[in-house]
Order: C-alpha cells, then sequence, then structure tokens
C-alpha cells in the first residue's frame, strides 16, 4: 500500500515507542520492577506489563522500565523502585496492577509521590 | 495482553552469522516459547554493532546488557536468569567498563563507543533491517519526503555541497561537485548507482551498512535521483555478500510496497526505482568506468577518462556514482543540517569515516570516528591496543591501493589531507594493524600478490609490470635479491603508477612505495644481511637449537615432519639446515625455549 507524508508521520510515531526501549540514554527515568522468584511469586509479572502498557499508552518519553532480581524484602513483593537522575529513588511496595498504573500517573507524570503505597508507609 | 516488555537484540550480521547467531536467535525463540514469553519478549535480528572479535553479540533491553561471544547453550541462561528473574548473567557481559557497573551503564560510556561517532552506522545495531517500519521510527524516509515536498534540486545539491561530504570510496572527491556536474547535463535519461563493490582484503564497511542499514542507501539513491534528475539507480554488490544482498532485496521490495520507491513518490510526481545488479567479484569492478561497463552486461574493464561517468556513464547516460558509506550520510545531511555534518571533523575532511579495523587489534570490528580521530586514539584506545603484549609497528590503511603508517606516524590525525602526507590514503577504511611479527616486506608482497591476480590486463603497465614488480619483491624475500633490485623495484613502481589506466594500476605500486619510504631498513636486512628482521620470511630463516637449553628430550625430533633434527637422548640434538622446511613444529613443541628462529 502506497504511503503519504502523513501515514509515514504514523508509522513513526507508532514504531517510536517500540524502538525506544533501545535508547542508552542515561538520564532516563528508570522503573525497576524486582523479579526474582518471590517477585514473580507474589505478581510481578502483571505489575511490570502494566507498567510497560501505562508508559506506552501515555507515549512517556524517556522512561525505562526494567526488570531487575531480588530486592532484599520479599515480604513486600512486587516491589518497585523509581530512579530519576538527581533525585532519591523511590521504593514502592505490594504493587499490584491497579498501583502500577496510579503510579505512573501520579509519579511519573504529575511528578507526586504516592507516600502511602511506599516503603516507609508499610508495616 | 500483548505488551513487548523486553527486546533482545541478536546481530545478523556476516561475522555474528559466521559464529552461528541464526543459531542463537532460534534457541530465544525455542527458550522463550517454552516459558510462554513469547508474546513479552522480542527478539530481534539487527546489523553490526561493531565488536566483531567479541561476537556472536547480544543486547538485551530496556536493561541494555551488552553479551558477548554467546553461545546457543548460553541462550537458556540468560532467558530463564535475565529475562524471567531480570538476573543480569554477569560471566557473559563484555568485558569492559561494564562489569563493574552496579547500575547497567549506558554502552556509549564504554572505551569501544566513547570515541565513536555513529552518522553512517547509526542504524546499524539499533533497528531490524528487514523491517522497514523501524526505519521509519528512526527518521527513515523523512528526508526524502523534506526533499520532495519542501527542496528543488538545487537545494539539494547545495546542501550536500555544504555538508563538505567527500566521497567514502576513498579518493575523497566532493560528493556535492559530482551531483552538480550531473545535475548540469541536459539528458532526460540519467542513472545513480552505488558502489557496493567492496574489494580491499580486510574491509568490511559497506557490507555491513547495508546488512544492517539497507533502507538508509534506497532513500539516499532516491534523494540523489531527484537532485540530479534521475529515475533509475543500480546498486552494483559483490555476490560474496549474500546476507547483505538478501537484505537490500527485501528493503526494496518493501520501499517499493510503501511507494517510496516507483512512481509518484508522496503524490509529488517523483519516479524513481532501483534494481540490484551482482558483481561476480572482481576488484577491478570497484574502478567506477569498469563498474559500469560491467552493469551494462559487459566484461568489467575500465575506459580512460574523460568523460567522466557525470557526462558520459552507464549506457552513455550521465551517471553518478557514489559509495555505500557516502549514501548513508546523506539523509542524516539532509534531516540534520550541512552545518551540523560540516561540524564535525577537520577543516577539509568533514564528518565521520568507518573504519574496518583488523590484524592484530584487541577489538576487531567496525567502527565509525570523527574525522581527525588520531591513528593512536583508534588503535590504542577505540581498539584497545595491540594484544598479547606485542609492539605496535604499523597500520595499513586503504588495502590494496594503500600504504603504511609507522609506529612513529602514531599521532596522525584520520583525515584525506594527513593520510596522504604520509605516504597512505584514507581509501574506504580497511585498517590492518601489524605488530613486530610482521615483516613490511612480506605485507607488501602480499598485496602485490593481491593485485597481480586481480589486474584486469587491459593496460600493459599494471599487466606486466605489477608482475615484474612481484618477482622483484618475491626475489627480495628469499633473500637473493641485491641492492640493485631495491632501487629498481622503486623506479619500477614510479612507472606503473604514471602510466596506468585506471586506479588499480595507478595505486597499486603504493604498498611498496610507502614500506620502502617508511621501513628501508627492512628491505637492506633482507638483501644484505639475508635476515628477516620479523622472522616471517621462511627462505631467510632460520631454526636454531640452543646447546646450553636442550636437555635431549628428543620431543622436537619426533615432530619434525622430514627428519631435519638428529642427537642422541638425553644429548643436545641439532637441526640440519639443508633438510629443514621451516615449519615452526618442533618451536611449538620444545618445553624449554631452547629451539629459535634467527
Amino acid at each position: 500500500m502506497k504511503k503519504s507524508i502523513e501515514e509515514l508521520n504514523a508509522i513513526r510515531e507508532r514504531m517510536k515507542q517500540t524502538i525506544q526501549m533501545r535508547s542508552d540514554n542515561s538520564n532516563n527515568v528508570r522503573v525497576v520492577v524486582g523479579m526474582a522468584t518471590c517477585g514473580i511469586a507474589a505478581g510481578a509479572r502483571p505489575v511490570l506489563a502494566a507498567f510497560v502498557d501505562e508508559v506506552n499508552r501515555r507515549q512517556l518519553k524517556n522512561v525505562t522500565v526494567a526488570q531487575t532480581g531480588c530486592i532484599g524484602v520479599c515480604r513486600l513483593e512486587p516491589i518497585v523502585e523509581i530512579y530519576e537522575p538527581g533525585k532519591e529513588k523511590v521504593t514502592y511496595v505490594k504493587v499490584d496492577e491497579n498501583k502500577a498504573r496510579m503510579i505512573v500517573a501520579e509519579h511519573l507524570v504529575n511528578q507526586r509521590v504516592i507516600e502511602e503505597y511506599t516503603i516507609g508507609a508499610a508495616k | 495482553m500483548n505488551i513487548v516488555r523486553s527486546h533482545v537484540l541478536v546481530c545478523g550480521g556476516t561475522g555474528c552469522t559466521s559464529s552461528n547467531s541464526p543459531e542463537i536467535i532460534k534457541q530465544f525463540n525455542k527458550e522463550l516459547d517454552k516459558r510462554g514469553l513469547s508474546d513479552e519478549v522480542k527478539v530481534i535480528q539487527t546489523g553490526c554493532f561493531g565488536l566483531c572479535a567479541l561476537g556472536p553479540i547480544v543486547i538485551v533491553y530496556p536493561e541494555g546488557s551488552f553479551y558477548s561471544m554467546v553461545k546457543p547453550e548460553d541462550v537458556e541462561e540468560i532467558v530463564e536468569e535475565h529475562i524471567l528473574k531480570g538476573r543480569i548473567v554477569k560471566r557473559l557481559l563484555y568485558e569492559g567498563d561494564l562489569k563493574e557497573a552496579k547500575v547497567a551503564t549506558s554502552l556509549n560510556d564504554t572505551n569501544f563507543y566513547k570515541k565513536q561517532k555513529r552518522i553512517a552506522l547509526r542504524n546499524c545495531g539499533v533497528i531490524d533491517p528487514e523491517n522497514i517500519d523501524e526505519y521509519i521510527a528512526n527518521d527513515g524516509y523523512q528526508a526524502l519526503a523534506k526533499v520532495l515536498t519542501q527542496m528543488t534540486p538545487e537545494e539539494v545539491i547545495d546542501t550536500i555541497t555544504a555538508s563538505g561530504l567527500r566521497g567514502r570510496g576513498g579518493a575523497g572527491f566532493p560528493t556535492g561537485r559530482k551531483w552538480a556536474f550531473a545535475a548540469k547535463e541536459d539528458n532526460p535519461v540519467k542513472y545513480v548507482c552505488c558502489n557496493a563493490d567492496e574489494g580491499d582484503p580486510g574491509a568490511f564497511m559497506d557490507r555491513s551498512l547495508l546488512e544492517g542499514d539497507p533502507h538508509s542507501i534506497i532513500e539516499a539513491m532516491a534523494i540523489a535521483g531527484y537532485a540530479i534528475g534521475a529515475h533509475q539507480g543500480y546498486v552494483y554488490v559483490r555476490a560474496e555478500y549474500p546476507i547483505a544482498v538478501k537484505r537490500l532485496q527485501i528493503a526494496i521490495r518493501q520501499a517499493r510496497e510503501y511507494g517510496f520507491l516507483g512512481e509518484d513518490i508522496f503524490g509529488t510526481g517523483f519516479n524513481f526505482d532501483l534494481d540490484v545488479r551482482l558483481g561476480a567479484g572482481a576488484f577491478v569492478c570497484g574502478e567506477e568506468t569498469a563498474l559500469m561497463r560491467s552493469i551494462e552486461g559487459h566484461r568489467g574493464e575500465p575506459r580512460p577518462r574523460p568523460p567522466f561517468p557525470a557526462v558520459k556513464g552507464l549506457f552513455d547516460k550521465p551517471t553518478i556514482l557514489n559509495n555505500v558509506e557516502t549514501y548513508a550520510n546523506v539523509p542524516w545531511i539532509i534531516n540534520n543540517g550541512p552545518e551540523a555534518f560540516a561540524s564535525i571533523g577537520t577543516e577539509k575532511s568533514k564528518g565521520t569515516k568507518v573504519f574496518a579495523l583488523g590484524g592484530k587489534i584487541t577489538n576487531t570490528g567496525l567502527v565509525e570516528i570523527p574525522m581527525g580521530t588520531t591513528l593512536r586514539e583508534v588503535i590504542e584506545e577505540i581498539g584497545g591496543g595491540v594484544p598479547n603484549g606485542k609492539k605496535f609497528k604499523a597500520a595499513q590503511t586503504g588495502g590494496p591501493s594503500g600504504g603504511c603508517i609507522p609506529e612513529s606516524l602514531i599521532d596522525t590525525p584520520m583525515d584525506f589531507e594527513s593520510l596522504a602526507a604520509v605516504g597512505s590514503i584514507m581509501g574506504s577504511g580497511g585498517l590492518i594493524v601489524m605488530d613486530e611479527d610482521n615483516c613490511m616486506v612480506d605485507i607488501a608482497k602480499f598485496f602485490l600478490q593481491f593485485t597481480v591476480d586481480e589486474s584486469c590486463g587491459k593496460c600493459t603497465p599494471c599487466r606486466i609490470g605489477m608482475r615484474r614488480l612481484l618477482e622483484l619483491v618475491d626475489k627480495i624475500t628469499s633473500g637473493n635479491g641485491t641492492l640493485e633490485d631495491i632501487e629498481l623495484t622503486e623506479q619500477l613502481c614510479y612507472h606503473i603508477k604514471e602510466n596506468s589506466l585506471c586506479g588499480l594500476g595507478q595505486t597499486a605500486p603504493n604498498p611498496v612505495l610507502s614500506t620502502l619510504q617508511h621501513f628501508r631498513d627492512e628491505y637492506i636486512a633482507h638483501v644484505v644481511d639475508k635476515r628477516c628482521p620479523a622472522g616471517v620470511c621462511k627462505n631467510l630463516l632460520r631454526y636454531q637449537i640452543l646447546a646450553e637449553k636442550c636437555i635431549g628430550c628428543t620431543s622436537c625430533a619426533r615432530v619434525c615432519p622430514v627428519g631435519a633434527i638428529s642427537g642422541e637422548v638425553k644429548k643436545p640434538h641439532t637441526i640440519d639446515t639443508s633438510k629443514c622446511i621451516k615449519c615452526g613444529a618442533c618451536m611449538e613443541k620444545c618445553k624449554f625455549g631452547a629451539i629459535v628462529k634467527n
């Protein structure tokens, strides 16, 4: 199918999200999900998927969603840590799919840390 | 749910393919499938990352973990540990600075990538070359759209001229000027050609570009077609590059499907199409007039110029012919502006240059550096230096048409003028590093053998002169040369250079001339002392057993294939030099370092 310039630009925008994962930009905000056995058992897999999906849906630039091994506080899994350049990292615990989407909206978009989800608020 | 959370990039360049990367891709798909991860993790075959020595290369994103020398049996561990559990497999990480870093650092911070600037290679190792959408994501075909809708052909040529882009095939002719000559011709039929007949031993820049980013060549050729008023292009690529040919053909098909090739591109009324022509691998077909003869279906032989191809080229029509790497820069220049390109490099050599590092160097592979980067930076920092603690002796640039840069000139900036000033050339980008174990006369002989084989035979100076030259150098390396032979060699070189018809013959004596210039003492050692200082030339070698070190274990005598070693058990042995064939097997076998060659 022949493409017009508008269609070319549409493909570019759509595919940019896909390619963005491969940029080696160390200034990115990094969302790191604990995906060791403990994390997976506690449901980290859908949490990771929710983060990727939400970040893509909102077309957030400069956000990297990555996974890591056991963070060490297995009883509080799924754990998600957010590293922003120049800021102290924020650790969210007992995250689920809904919380994940909230964190993207509040923390990444509106720049407000959701205190009640953080490790500081956990018992 | 189909959310891709991770990309596994596996190098599918020729280097990594030959070290079994297709099997790795197969394993990844199998392992991911087994764990039900196929929808979450995407496996992508990309082009060359540059670190061919450490292939096969696998990069896992978003972490950006750079795994080197991955074997098919490692795949299960990567999937199980890294992709499933998020634990990076440290033992497979690239040895560079990444291993110690706690958080995944950017690849661009490693020594190998730090000094590089990837313009021509911008997409190599980043996108899937067989997927046009990924090329589009990285601003692909934006330059073509911009040129066709917002610029006149003159503006395109002015932009290229202003960028200072010069031909990357070796000669360094200003690309904008070449295009302007062809644009000036008043002829309804013109052609755009791409020279992908990369023939220098040790050079693989063009191959990697075509394998890693074929669409950028297609886009640039369409832009060139618009600039000079051509509607048909040909890519002349050697048949020995099967992966490059296949990806190029896939890319052309995809571009046609999207209407970026064909009629009425972007609804602007501009028509341009592209075809691939396969070369049979004759070195002379990299010469522009011979290449065009070959595309026409004739025997690939050069003809005298003028008329230049811009006036009378393919099928006697005005034609431009540019190298693959030259084209790869064009879309970037249009998108980023000529000033951005001209701000990189030196006064007369703008932009970057891709080099294929080979020979005695740790990081064999492909690098792209700003023009004017010194040879020292390329070899010691990017290339990781000469392995095994050996001493750097010289670097050879420009292949059979080029010359050597000795250790004393290691701070030479790599640009067209500086390299010419030290008796070498930029060439297409092959860079072969030599250490103390390389004999410079032998190197010159190697390249002479190559050009003698590849001479098309049309003109006498090249056909007969080169053969005589090889005979002379052969006489020197076999220990039968005289000082007069060295002089005769030199004279013959100049004679061939001045009288040959095409670039092949005009440059073929360069390896001899430049080694004579920088390493004349080695030639003299061969004829006067009958000795090869590097211990390479077999006829001048002599193996000897040091009596004080030999304990008479007899292992050398047992391994000698011609029975040249004799001696009693537990007593020092001796080598009969008249029988010795200088294979070196005894020296390899001796545990006591009692055998030396000199």
